[in-house]
């Protein structure tokens, strides 16, 4: 399963975090710094999956902005990184730019895509769907 | 009256201007104020905005507890903004710790049958991500009837939500099992995820499950086969391939019916072979299914035509571009190369040649296939790999080139070739414990003494630093250095070399900042040595008798009983320093009593030259002695000792010496329980529970606890040792020792390797006798041989069961 998500810019500040797992949130804070200090280091040689204590993380970078997954153990790296994509791919067609202003509605997406850590849909329009209705909501 | 709150939109723009963490918390706080006081007016048109701001400041890392009631209020709003941010607030702040989220409760209940379908999806996501053990139970049988609405959107929510519930409450597994019936059947991809999900945590939770859902097996497969014949299809595709997360999903719990299960496994073959073969493998979605695939099949009870095929897809992604997928590759071949060695066998150039990628796991796998065939190819490359890899690496990838040169090494000049090549390039990142096995190996091959001992000494020339090396040569040099005066070297052109410059060089070792005490001692050892091999005996007197005030107080003994050894007991000098024999292997571990604790290969003075006669009990001794350096414990010699004579706890006495022990060789009487194979515990024990009592570097040692029947007062412990690491732990020994009021009895091991990942465990029984009813305390000894070096450790169990000894 999927145990948190970080988006952080190039200089290591956090854009977006979600955890699938309670964490304290002393412990949540060295656990950031440990992960961001680990993705933003890496070279370009080196590959996208970095084994950090009993977590596997799986990192992607779209830019300026970076993605980082922490996942149990047993799970597929390379279709996690599928994954990360997706989630981009989603913010993209909603957003057309991912600049992260308006962050409770990232949270709606993410919500519909990944549940207690879980993958509950990938297909985009239906992720969108209830963002779209709020947002016709809002409006009214 | 205060003007409208900001938005956050508006908050992330301003914080973002911060130059400094100072400038951003100030600005928090301001906002954070009139947060608060927004919050004081519960104005209900702002109180959504608001709380959103929160939500922000709290992931940059500020204090936002004053909002959680806000989120309850939220929730309990009737507007769909407000629940949306409410539930959100609530997953992000709240946690069952908080005795606020229970208030939630009867909000959920009340959503989870709303009349608008986002705000139950709301509500089962809220529960199932943070949902209490409590909030669980009372809200499951509406998580259950979700469960088999017809509304997808709903369903594929409920299913994870109901894996929450379970992983919370497990007892109410059971009531969620009838609705998984026509999961399957359903059209909606997102269901169809979700269930599998569901599925696959009940199956990994009972394997009662386990046994009713693999009649699942020809459906998933079926799922599947539609999933790659179908054309393209534009709701699911991604790259040219139709819903890659799906299909991963279902190969997932394939992998977990089929495991372990004939008929399973079989029914699985062909879709498998259908996915290996089929499955584009240009972009990285179709490799994360390969992947997935080859995972299956090496777990199941594939045919091994099937497992030939899964390791070949392995060898392909060696040759990738793609470094992610190599990364892959190179971490499962690690997985098989023990038992499907041949098959990796044939992939091993590809792998050598990751070597270059100076990635660390080709040079395990690397290591796993070196055989007498092709070690003399290998070893170029793991040298080369030597060289140039991470300082983190050097010493494993040294261990393994001295393991498997001495288990494959073509010829001995080729193997004191790739030590000294270890040494000079690597040395100081050779394990010490390496030193002694090297001097061991030297010393077997005696032809080679002469280009031995020139090599090193040319090597210490050259660079006094690495004191492994060092180490090593100084050895050599002690012991033939005569060799080396003699010019007797037939591999190569002997050099000229006089005794003072032997003994400068020696001399210059003892002197030098860069030499460890470990080495002065070596140096000043051959230095003595080389008196009955050379003439300069006055110097070498000289030498000795400075040293007999140095400072560090082991140069320093030995100084003033080399000194002794030279006024008083002259006439026995030669025969002490006699050239060392051949030593045998006897234990694992390397040379047995020649071994001292501080490291260097050879019996001190006082020890009068011996030839191997009882090695196992002076192992046991001088690691019970070890054991003993706590107060007033016990050591036990485990039964599986070989019967020695009577004088094998004579000689055992001598060496305890002084110290008030008993050393229990005979068997007393209650313990002769354990020779008999009938099932001496009482298995409806008095239920004590198990307990870890060591868990470091990847070994972890659980106690399970029964009563022996026959006597109360004896708890039998069975001790589990388990492996998580990549590699095998052989050669395992497990000592202990417990205070003198106990009596304690090993009996024999299940084995004595500990295999890699978890895959089996040694068992072994202790009993205790605890007539006292004392606090039981233990001490344990481990020691094993893992990725070529050996490893040992000690640790007290203190942590035991009230139940185990009252």
């Amino acid at each position: 399963m999927i145990k948190f998500l970080l988006m952080v810019n190039k200089q290591g500040q956090i854009r977006l975090s979600k955890y699938y797992e309670h964490i304290d949130l002393a412990k949540r804070a060295s656990l950031e710094v440990d992960v961001i200090k680990g993705c933003l280091s890496r070279k370009k040689e080196e590959c996208s999956f970095v084994e950090y204590k009993d977590y596997k993380l799986v990192y992607r970078q779209y830019a300026s902005l970076f993605v980082m997954v922490g996942v149990s153990e047993n799970e597929n790296e390379l279709a996690v990184y599928e994954l990360v994509h997706n989630f981009v791919e989603v913010l993209d067609k909603y957003f057309s730019r991912v600049i992260m202003f308006n962050l409770e509605k990232v949270h709606v997406i993410l919500d519909e895509m990944i549940l207690n850590g879980h993958i509950v849909e990938t297909n985009k329009s239906r992720i969108l769907a209830p963002l779209l209705v709020l947002d016709k909501m809002a409006e009214s | 009256r205060m003007p409208a709150p900001i938005r956050l939109r508006e908050l992330i723009r301003t914080i973002r201007t911060a130059r400094t963490q100072a400038e951003e918390r100030e600005m928090i706080q301001k906002e954070c104020a009139a947060i608060r006081s927004s919050f004081r007016e519960e104005d209900n048109t702002y109180r959504c905005r608001n709380v959103a701001k929160l939500l922000y400041m709290h992931m940059l890392g500020y204090p936002a507890h004053f909002g959680q009631l806000e989120c309850l209020k939220l929730i309990a709003s009737q507007k769909f903004t407000d629940k949306r941010i409410g539930y959100l607030g609530a997953m992000l702040l709240l946690d069952e710790r908080q005795d606020v989220h229970l208030l939630m409760t009867n909000c959920i209940k009340n959503d989870l049958n709303h009349s608008t379908q986002y705000v139950q999806g709301l509500a089962l996501c809220t529960l199932g991500c943070m949902g209490s053990a409590e909030m669980c139970r009372d809200l499951a049988g509406e998580v259950e009837k979700l469960l088999k609405t017809s509304n997808s959107y709903l369903r594929k929510k409920a299913a994870l939500c109901a894996v929450h519930v379970i992983r919370k409450v497990p007892e109410l597994m059971e009531m969620f099992l009838p609705a998984t019936k026509n999961l399957l059947s359903e059209k909606n991809h997102g269901v169809l995820h979700t269930s599998v999900v569901l599925i696959t945590e009940m199956c990994e939770r009972s394997p009662d499950m386990l046994t009713h859902f693999r009649k699942l097996v020809p459906q998933l497969v079926r799922i599947l086969k539609n999933l790659i014949m179908s054309g393209y299809s534009p709701e699911h595709d991604v790259s040219g391939i139709s819903d890659p997360f799906l299909q991963v999903r279902i190969l997932r719990l394939l992998r977990i019916l089929g495991k372990g299960d004939d008929d399973s496994s079989e029914a699985m073959n062909d879709i498998l072979a259908q996915v290996a073969t089929n499955t584009e493998t240009s972009k990285n979605v179709g490799n994360a299914i390969l992947y997935e695939t080859v995972l299956t099949i090496m777990d199941i009870k594939s045919e091994s035509g099937l497992r030939v095929l899964a390791i070949n897809i392995l060898g392909r992604f060696l040759l990738n571009n793609d470094k992610n997928i190599r990364y892959v590759a190179l971490t499962s071949l690690l997985k098989t190369v023990q038992t499907d060695h041949n098959a990796v066998q044939r992939h091993r150039s590809t792998i050598v040649d990751c070597l270059k990628d100076l990635d660390v796991r080709a040079m395990e796998l690397s290591f796993a296939l070196v055989n007498g065939n092709n070690i003399r190819g290998m070893m170029k490359e793991l040298l080369y790999f030597l060289d140039s890899c991470d300082p983190e690496f050097k010493a494993d990838c040294a261990s393994g080139v001295f393991l498997a040169a001495e288990k494959f090494a073509p010829s001995k000049r080729w193997h004191i070739d790739t030590i000294m090549r270890v040494l000079t390039t690597a040395g100081s990142y050779v394990r010490d414990d390496c030193v002694p096995n090297l001097i061991q190996l030297i010393t077997n091959s005696s032809e080679m003494h002469a280009y031995t001992v020139q090599r090193l000494y040319k090597a210490l020339l050259d660079d006094i630093s690495q004191q492994p090396l060092v180490q090593v040569s100084s050895w050599c040099m002690g012991e033939y250095g005569d060799l080396l005066l003699s010019g007797q070297c037939e591999e190569e052109e002997p050099i000229q070399v006089s005794e003072d410059e032997v003994l400068d060089v020696l001399e210059g070792v003892l002197i030098s900042n860069l030499s460890s005490p470990v080495t002065r001692g070596y140096a000043l050892t051959a230095i003595m040595k080389l008196s009955t091999r050379f003439s300069s005996v006055n110097r070498i007197k000289r030498v000795v008798s400075i040293y007999g005030s140095s400072i560090d107080v082991e140069l320093q003994q030995r100084a003033v009983e080399y000194n002794a050894l030279f006024k008083k007991y002259d006439h026995m000098r030669a025969a002490l320093l006699e050239r060392m024999p051949v030593m045998e292997k006897t234990a694992a571990n390397g040379p047995t009593e020649i071994v001292q604790t501080n490291g260097e290969a050879e019996p001190s003075v006082l020890d009068v030259k011996h030839v191997p006669s009882a090695p196992q009990p002076s192992v046991q001794a001088n690691d019970l002695l070890d054991l003993l350096s706590g107060n007033d414990m016990v050591p036990v010699i485990p039964t599986t000792v070989p019967t020695k004579p009577a004088s094998a706890g004579g000689e055992l006495l001598d060496l305890l010496g002084d110290l008030s022990l008993t050393v229990s060789i005979s068997q007393p009487p209650f313990l002769l329980d354990g020779i008999s194979s009938q099932p001496l515990f009482n298995d409806a024990a008095a239920g004590i529970p198990p307990m870890t009592a060591y868990n470091k570097n990847g070994l972890k040692i659980d106690f399970t606890f029964e009563r022996s029947n026959s006597n109360p007062n004896v708890a039998v412990i069975t001790i589990h040792a388990s492996n998580s690491t990549e590699a095998d732990m052989t050669d395992f020994v497990f000592q202990a020792a417990v205070p003198k009021t106990f009596q304690l009895q090993l009996l024999s091991p299940s084995s004595n390797v500990v295999p890699a990942l978890n895959k089996g465990t040694i068992t072994q029984v202790v009993k205790v006798l605890n007539p006292q009813k004392q606090q039981l305390r233990m001490r344990i000894k481990l020691t094993y041989n893992h990725r070529g070096s050996s490893v040992q450790d000690l640790a007290e169990v203190n942590n035991f069961p009230t139940q185990s000894w009252q």
